[in-house]
């Protein structure tokens, strides 16, 4: 049994998975499934700066920040108990791609020759970690949602402004790892 | 602008993907403890299915795999399923309450914001769920990551009046 959870999960499983957490959360206490609220209440909860956005009781969405605590401490237990030992399987294609810009180690579920501290001093590591962070937050606040609110929650309720959210999410991906990150990597 | 931009906390709250309803029980603290279960076992699986990795991501914005679109794909239909027999049947919470659904609103930050999002995705590799999951699994330089992210999350807190929706 644990040999088996030890091997990486398939889509199959893993899908329904985080789709069923959407009715969790509603029938445990009429929750709705998203993430990057969390950061917005952390702002609220640490630095409101008098700043009207951020001026409502954020203790009433305590909840959500159990959630990404759990979400935290499944990634320790996942990494400490449950870990697959062998390197990640990816497609030729990228592997290739990748070893154009030095990107050889595939143990982590990162790679760890850009993304480390020392990288924070290199311009590349800064616009990978500072500057893409900041863009996840600016982003997924000024459109509302993240890939768990919009991509799945609201999905699932059929919301179309969600639709929209979505193909744009999935078209700034591709504008950046098709035409901007190959230059950033070089 | 700011006609459009959403005064009251209530559509404040509506706009993220924040609980709307105003319970009228109360709880102690320690109730919270069910949605950090949740968050584990929805952690174990971010790590297990690779969903974290930034390398499965680059290979979803090349087409070069088709695992992150079955993840998402699969979770849209089991939870719009899930959604639709709560609606259907009237399902109640577990404490006995209406379960309630909103509509989202349109607004252009949703195209803006999305688009900045999703170059900031494919760089970073992690939306935030991942970030958390990533700095469990002892990936500590993505604490970086998380407080740029809490940075850019204040700063739209800042410029919010100011940029159109």
């Amino acid at each position: 049994m644990i040999e088996w959870l030890k091997q990486p999960w398939p889509w199959y499983v893993a899908g329904p998975l985080i789709g069923l957490t959407v009715p969790a959360l509603l029938l445990i206490g009429n929750k709705k499934f998203g993430i990057s609220s969390s950061l917005r209440h952390i702002c609220a909860a640490c630095l409101p700066a008098n700043i009207h956005y951020f001026k409502y009781d954020w203790k009433k969405e305590i909840w959500n920040l159990f959630f990404v605590g759990g979400i935290f401490l499944g990634g320790f237990i996942a990494a400490q108990f449950l870990a697959n030992p062998l390197p990640m399987q990816v497609n030729p294609n990228l592997v290739a791609e990748l070893k154009g810009y030095g990107i050889t180690d595939y143990s982590q579920l990162i790679p760890t020759e850009i993304f480390n501290w020392g990288g924070l001093l290199h311009l590349k590591g800064w616009l990978l970690m500072v500057v893409g962070g900041f863009l996840v937050g600016f982003g997924t606040r000024y459109a509302g949602g993240c890939t768990s609110g919009h991509s799945i929650t609201g999905l699932s309720n059929l919301q179309w402004p969600s639709l929209v959210a979505t193909i744009c999410f999935m078209a700034g991906g591709f504008i950046m790892a098709n035409l901007i990150l190959p230059f950033i990597l070089r | 602008m700011s006609n459009n931009i959403p005064d009251n906390d209530f559509e404040l709250r509506s706009l993220d993907a924040t609980c709307l309803n105003e319970s009228e029980l109360v709880h102690p603290y320690w109730y919270n403890l069910k949605y950090l279960v949740v968050g584990i076992i929805f952690g174990i699986v971010f790590v297990k299915a690779e969903i974290i990795s930034w390398f499965r991501i680059q290979e979803m914005f090349r087409l070069q795999s088709f695992h992150m679109y079955g993840v998402i794909g699969s979770a849209v239909v089991v939870g719009a399923i899930s959604v639709f027999i709560i609606k259907k049947f009237k399902i109640k919470t577990i404490y006995g309450e209406d379960i309630q659904f909103e509509e989202k609103k349109f607004n252009v930050g949703q195209i803006y914001g999305g688009l900045l999002f999703g170059l900031g995705w494919a760089i970073t590799g992690a939306c935030p769920g991942p970030l958390f999951a990533q700095i469990g699994t002892g990936i500590s330089v993505t604490i970086v990551t998380l407080l740029s992210a809490i940075a850019g999350t204040w700063f739209y807190g800042l410029v919010r009046n100011k940029i159109p929706h």
